[in-house]
């Protein structure tokens, strides 16, 4: 067991310094002058050199990257370019939108999912499940961004339930910051719920066809009690793996749809940021992305290998 | 009656795949007809003429410009094919080969190429296309690279499990002992045994790479003006929402129903090409 957590913690540690490599050889090394970009073509060479010295970019590659990854373990992520304040506290600010969003989308994507997906294997080729697949393909196909548009559509244009978009904040109150947060966590939850709906009904219909299921009915147990407390634990090995590539995807997501309901989120952030050429923000806020779904992977490996035990005996 | 013969009779009795192939044909359909006839010039701006509802001139109404949305729909198509065919292209191309050498290997080599492809995943395709697009500025060019990018380790992966079930068959056996080499065993055996599985995965990638351009020109960072592209006419539709909400249907309505078709025709073709799979589902 420890030298299996051990490997992955290697691995998840590894990945991690890795990403930090890419992000910093693509956003500071490869593209030539940062400083040049930051102020555009047309800048005089002296401000170009000034800000390059104000930036530590006249520093070798080596030494800039070991400064960036003192700062990022001390919490010392430098000042934004554009928004002249900490790195530090600007992502603390939207990671407070952007968690809260892809959690609430995660708990609406399992439940949905979950729920339609057991319903329709247990209801395997009858109209149920036929219709559950086909929502389940509509789903995947609708992008969500443009779902998000019809919510807001329907929601705000139509109905006048909800604004069509903007983050009150959570010193407001919890309600109206939930609230705001409520349809760009269903138009994230849509299309993953299509996907882990598709998933959990294949995984179910897989485990019900094993022997221990028939030998539970056969023990009298009714179809309902063998589907919950046997069949679901059984079949949640590739729906948690799935889950966790799912929560990555929502994070992702959340770059666009922050950008729809203009939600003052991570992702709005890496947007805005390289809109303003403010790479510091854009190197820090991508790691940061970058590491968050490296660290859900991490956990869903821990989980996966939690449910199933003969994994950790395969990696001993 | 033979393999050849039954396929294709399986084939239209498919609901999904006759579905999925409709679509798909109405997608490349149209916009193989918007390369030589648009109702109207998908370029040409008509100011006085500017959101204009659907009317017998113009079926689907005008845009803030005065543009046809019809033509630029037609023309949008286009864009789609274009990004989906060259970025599918760059994952097939790097990810089968890796993914064969990877199995034909063994040892170190797939070891590296299954991790690289891991480590891939810790930057989602959107990610690394704004990443790209902060180096070297947004456009439709780099956005199909990194779109293309995103898709090599995932061809990588399938390849290598496909090409990993073959080498253990028997028949690979009797080629290595004619006295074949793995690179030609590659060719000439493995290859040609997993290109059912690789082209089912293409064609979901197709869609994916439709819906990650679209996502990418809504944010500006794909397709840029004048060329049309359903994402950036979401993303101006979306400023006209209390005005003209039908601008914000039409150009979602495109793109979900190429996706939905390339979905069906991958599942189908699933279905077709492995019955074991069709099946157990």
């Amino acid at each position: 067991m420890s030298l299996f957590l051990l490997k992955r913690f290697a691995t998840f540690i590894a990945t991690l310094i890795g990403a930090s490599l890419v992000v910093f050889l693509a956003l500071e090394v490869l593209p030539g002058d940062a400083a040049q970009m930051i102020l555009g073509p047309e800048a005089p060479a002296e401000t170009v050199q000034n800000l390059r010295v104000k930036l530590g970019l006249d520093r070798p590659p080596l030494e800039r990257y070991l400064v960036w990854m003192e700062g990022l373990a001390q919490g010392d992520l430098g000042v934004s370019y554009a928004y002249q304040t900490p790195v530090n506290e600007l992502l603390g600010e939207r990671l407070a939108v952007t968690i809260p969003l892809a959690v609430m989308a995660m708990l609406l994507t399992t439940v949905l999912a979950l729920g339609l997906g057991v319903y329709a294997a247990a209801h395997h080729n009858r109209v149920g499940d036929v219709g559950v697949m086909g929502f389940s393909q509509l789903g995947l196909a609708i992008p969500n961004f443009w779902f998000a548009i019809l919510l807001i559509l329907l929601f705000a244009v139509s109905l006048g339930w909800f604004s069509a978009g903007g983050f009150p904040g959570w010193s407001e109150g919890i309600w109206p910051a939930f609230k705001s947060l409520l349809l760009p966590a269903v138009a994230l939850a849509t299309v993953q719920a299509a996907i882990l709906t598709r998933i959990t009904r294949s995984a179910v219909l897989e485990v019900l066809r094993e022997d221990f299921v028939r030998t539970a009915r056969a023990k009298g147990l009714s179809r309902a009690a063998a589907l919950w407390r046997h069949v679901l634990r059984n079949a949640m090995i590739p729906v948690i793996t799935i889950m966790g590539l799912q929560f990555s995807n929502l994070l992702a997501g959340t770059i666009v749809v922050e950008n729809v309901f203009y939600l003052p989120g991570l992702g709005r952030l890496i947007f805005q940021a390289i809109a303003n050429r403010d790479l510091a923000v854009v190197k820090d806020a991508v790691l940061l992305l970058a590491g968050m779904v490296v660290l859900v992977n991490f956990i869903v490996d821990l989980l996966y290998a939690a449910i199933d035990p003969r994994l950790k005996v395969q990696d001993t | 009656m033979s393999i050849a013969l039954r396929l294709p009779r399986r084939a239209l009795r498919h609901p999904s795949f006759v579905l999925g192939g409709v679509l798909t044909a109405l997608l490349i359909g149209v916009a193989a007809l918007s390369l030589v006839w648009t109702p109207w010039s998908s370029y040409e701006i008509d100011v006085p003429n500017r959101l204009k509802p659907a009317s017998a001139l113009h079926w689907l109404g005008t845009d803030p410009l005065g543009r046809d949305v019809l033509s630029l729909l037609l023309t949008g198509a286009q864009n789609s094919i274009l990004v989906g065919v060259i970025a599918v292209g760059i994952g097939l191309g790097a990810g089968v080969a890796l993914g064969a050498l990877a199995s034909a290997l063994r040892g170190w080599v797939e070891e590296l190429v299954m991790r690289l492809a891991d480590f891939t995943f810790a930057f989602p395709a959107i990610l690394s296309a704004i990443m790209l697009t902060a180096i070297f500025g947004p456009g439709i060019v780099n956005s199909i690279i990194a779109i293309g990018i995103f898709n090599i380790p995932v061809f990588a992966r399938v390849t290598r499990a496909s090409a990993n079930a073959v080498w253990a068959r028997e028949f690979i056996l009797a080629a290595r002992a004619a006295g074949k080499g793995r690179f030609r065993i590659t060719i000439e055996h493995v290859l040609p045994n997993i290109s059912a599985s690789i082209m089912v995965q293409a064609t979901i990638q197709f869609a994916t790479a439709i819906l990650a351009e679209a996502a990418l020109s809504y944010l500006g960072l794909g397709t840029q003006p004048p060329q049309p592209s359903w994402g950036r006419m979401l993303n101006e539709a979306q400023t006209l929402m209390f005005n003209a909400p039908q601008l914000a249907i039409f150009p979602g309505a495109a793109i979900a129903l190429s996706v939905l078709g390339l979905n069906l025709l991958g599942d189908g073709l699933r279905d077709l090409l492995d019955p074991r799979l069709a099946r157990k589902r």
